[in-house]
């Protein structure tokens, strides 16, 4: 792609990213959560791969993230077991490390570390949904290069050249 | 609480949440090896098992388990708008035939896979299918009915394009793909016509709020005919049928065994609306929520159509799995007519003592019989397709020489399947056929004669593939992970064999009296 | 009338999507096709939940009022989620499909018959 492509690409990447990272932590509070947090992200991501191409990123460190997420958010849904599966137990203990914070009912300004284990599956979610929209994006990136090759082989070879 | 009673509670979301930690797990194993991933997923689905177990014990002793997720006692919201998983004695039911079709499938797939790369990815969709098929049949919320329906669906879509060295693997899976999508479409619309009149969502507290506003209203009939396509397309009956064929022939060996379980997951989703939500009998103004005759009907038709075009399509192939899944769309077929004429004699008790009883009980027996011979049927075709790399009755003879064992598996199930006396199948079959032909003879009289050109046809596949001159080089016999996957199956379907009255009492008894509560019993 | 117009356009664009899905044989319209028919879904989904003169279901420094109903907003992104893994998974069975076939007409697509 172009300098002006490549540039503009290189400004936005990091707002983009800063922006769903901000969706992905605050779903507790306003509008947004996992996966719309996470799916920003990934079009940071293809935005970056369709300005310097597919062999920016490898796969291997997007299907970390995506197991990561995976594997953390089961491990939460397992942690709820005293009472039953998905219970949060975290919520409303008073702790601040693990989002613990009282919170009253009603029209509030609740603190950011409140909630319980729901800004962790959040969290979880999001890198999940980071990796596996990625490794789709770069999967698709990648065949449809293969091919292009491939195309213009056979249309070099029937033409002549 | 001891420990059993604590499995005992926690046993429902433990059978949906172990295959899901493997499916988590296989693809962070599969790093250490490609062998690795196998056993992960063994021990997962074998753990998923023993929760089945655990599950049956406890609905089979104390009534329906009712879970809530995410209670926590003192919460002032009622107990229905959480997620509730409600297992009573039909999905206690579905649950083991799912049980038993992942364990044979997955030790199975051991030796079958070993020959492709990627192997850790075929383990997480395995156990992924597993996870959509306990959802389905665990579940009492109807929005988590379609999230789950959908989870299997996909899986089961990457499981079928998983060879991907031809074409024809990715042009089965997109045709099923189109299917499940545009189904799940509709089942998105009747779960919505659902929400929109009621505000709720759980299954239970769907039917009695409608029988409280005095019956099934106008968008209540439109939302059963949206259910009723879906959950037909999902089973496999004809005019939905199209997919089917093409993914069961092109995936690869232990999946088709693992389709077919998955499908009846569908078979349960349509039993279950139909019978507690539009069947569900008030006390107070003594009348049902529907008067679901003619929806007993549609289903009898549907199950006619589905016995009688998936046979006569059936003796025409060359494909032996084509062959295969044709015979898996005519049984569906059966499961409909028995539980169809349950559903057109509900409002009648006293029609439903005479024959409306057995006729659910056939239906319902067919459904695990089914799951077990066809199961078996497929997992020899896969074996067959293994030694001789060919899916195709002209290019092979004489196989029978040397696979000995896989002959033999192959006869237990072609005899089960077509209804041989003393097989498993002759005992559903003939439920069946007593109590529909007390409903309507000519109905019973088709039947028969489906399963003759059943017989027929399964005639035709034995002599073409095990029967005939030797081959040039003999194929030896399968390795024996995938003997040890056929003989899980072929030593159930002894057992039920040699004593159906005593499945009938314990396991499929339950569940009849499950969808019927009038019937009193557990 | 105007109350009545979420459900109108709803239904509208399922009809299209199906009639795109039926009618159209290049592979990737049908995609198109599906995925019209899912935003339909999604919009009966989210217009089912609305409350006359009702705010957005936040309780994070919200004006007060009437709510509303956030369920149908939850089921609404349980489905984006479920239809963004559909149409990648059909896509990517569209590109395999046609470094095999070579076409994306799903008449001449067609080796399994019978």
């Amino acid at each position: 792609m172009s300098k002006i492509v490549r540039g503009m690409a290189s400004i936005l990447y990091p707002l983009i990213a800063v922006f769903g990272g901000y969706l992905v932590l605050h779903g507790h509070l306003t509008p947004g959560g996992g996966f719309q947090g996470g799916a920003v992200v990934a079009s940071a991501i293809a935005l970056a791969v369709v300005a310097y191409g597919s062999g920016l990123y490898k796969k291997g460190i997007f299907s970390g993230f995506e197991s990561f997420g995976l594997l953390l958010f089961i491990a939460l849904g397992f942690v709820g077991m005293s009472c039953y599966f998905f219970t949060n137990v975290f919520a409303n203990t008073g702790t601040i490390v693990l989002f613990g914070q009282v919170v009253s009912y009603g029209t509030t300004s609740p603190p950011f570390f409140s909630g319980g284990t729901v800004p962790m599956m959040n969290m979880a979610v999001g890198f999940e949904v980071v990796g596996g929209l990625s490794l789709i994006i770069l999967a698709l990136a990648q065949a449809s290069f293969d091919d292009e090759t491939e195309v213009e082989k056979e249309v070099e070879k029937e033409v002549g050249l | 609480m001891s420990l059993w009673d604590f499995i005992g509670t926690h046993s429902a979301i433990l059978a949906v949440a172990f295959p899901l930690l493997g499916a988590f797990l296989t693809p962070v194993v599969g790093r250490l090896g490609e062998k690795a991933s196998r056993y992960v997923s063994f021990f997962f689905l074998s753990l998923a098992s023993l929760m089945v177990a655990f599950m049956a014990v406890r609905v089979w002793d104390s009534g329906p388990l009712v879970y809530t997720l995410g209670y926590r006692s003192g919460s002032s919201i009622p107990q229905f708008f959480r997620i509730q998983l409600y297992v009573d004695g039909f999905g206690v039911f579905m649950a083991i035939i799912m049980a038993v079709v992942s364990l044979a499938v997955c030790m199975y797939s051991w030796a079958f896979v070993d020959r492709y790369t990627g192997q850790e990815k075929y383990y997480t969709l395995l156990q992924l299918v597993a996870v959509g098929s306990y959802g389905m049949v665990l579940t009492g919320d109807i929005f988590n009915l379609f999230v789950f329906f959908e989870i299997s669906s996909m899986a089961l879509c990457g499981l079928v394009a998983f060879r991907t060295e031809r074409g024809e693997s990715f042009e089965a899976a997109f045709k099923y793909m189109l299917y499940s999508t545009i189904s799940g479409v509709l089942l998105l619309f009747a779960v919505g016509i659902f929400y929109g009149e009621y505000d709720l969502l759980n299954m239970r507290a769907i039917a009695e709020a409608m029988s409280s506003a005095g019956g099934a209203s106008v968008l209540d009939k439109i939302a059963l005919g949206l259910l009723v396509t879906v959950f037909s397309l999902k089973a496999g009956s004809v005019p939905m049928h199209m997919p089917t064929p093409d993914a069961y022939s092109e995936a690869p060996g232990g999946i088709s065994a693992i389709f077919v379980a998955a499908s009846q997951a569908g078979l349960y989703a349509l039993f279950r609306t139909s019978f507690t939500i539009y069947g569900h009998y008030d006390p107070i103004s003594g009348a049902f929520n529907l008067d679901t005759y003619t929806l007993g009907w549609i289903v009898i038709v549907l199950g006619i159509l589905s016995m009688f075009i998936g046979v006569t399509m059936a003796l025409v192939q060359k494909d032996i799995k084509r062959l295969m899944a044709y015979h898996a769309i005519s049984q569906t077929g059966y499961m409909f007519l028995g539980v169809g004429v349950g559903i057109a004699v509900l409002s009648d008790p006293v029609k439903m003592a005479a024959f409306g009883v057995d006729a659910m009980r056939g239906g319902i027996f067919h459904i695990i019989n089914h799951a077990l011979y066809k199961g078996l049927l497929f997992l020899t075709a896969g074996a067959v397709f293994y030694r001789a790399q060919t899916r195709n009755l002209n290019e092979m003879h004489g196989l029978g020489h040397t696979m000995k064992y896989t002959m033999v598996f192959f006869m237990i199930g072609a005899l089960a399947i077509a209804g041989i006396p003393p097989m498993n199948g002759f005992s559903s079959k003939l439920l069946i056929y007593e109590s529909v032909y007390q409903f309507n003879p000519i109905i019973a009289a088709i039947a028969m004669l489906v399963s003759v050109l059943t017989l027929a046809s399964f005639v035709k596949v034995f002599y073409s593939a095990f029967m005939g001159p030797r081959p040039e080089n003999p194929p030896e016999e399968v390795p024996p992970s995938m003997l040890a996957g056929m003989t899980i199956l072929v030593v159930l379907i002894l057992f039920f064999s040699l004593f159906p009255g005593l499945i009938v009492t314990r396991i499929v008894d339950p569940a009849v009296r499950a969808l019927v509560p009038y019937l009193g019993g557990v | 009338m105007l109350w009545q117009l979420p459900f109108i356009v709803s239904a509208l664009l399922v009809i299209i999507g199906l009639y795109i899905c039926i009618a159209k044989t290049n592979l990737i319209k049908m995609v198109m096709g599906v995925s019209l028919m899912e935003s339909g879904a999604n919009l009966f989904l989210v217009s089912l939940g609305y409350r006359k003169g009702g705010i957005a279901p936040i309780y994070t420094s919200s004006p007060g009022g009437e709510m509303v109903m956030p369920t149908p907003q939850a089921l609404t992104l349980t489905s984006i989620v479920i239809g963004v893994a559909t149409t990648a998974l059909m896509l990517s069975f569209i590109v395999m499909m046609y470094k095999h076939y070579r076409t994306c007409d799903a008449r001449k697509a067609r080796r399994l018959r019978g």
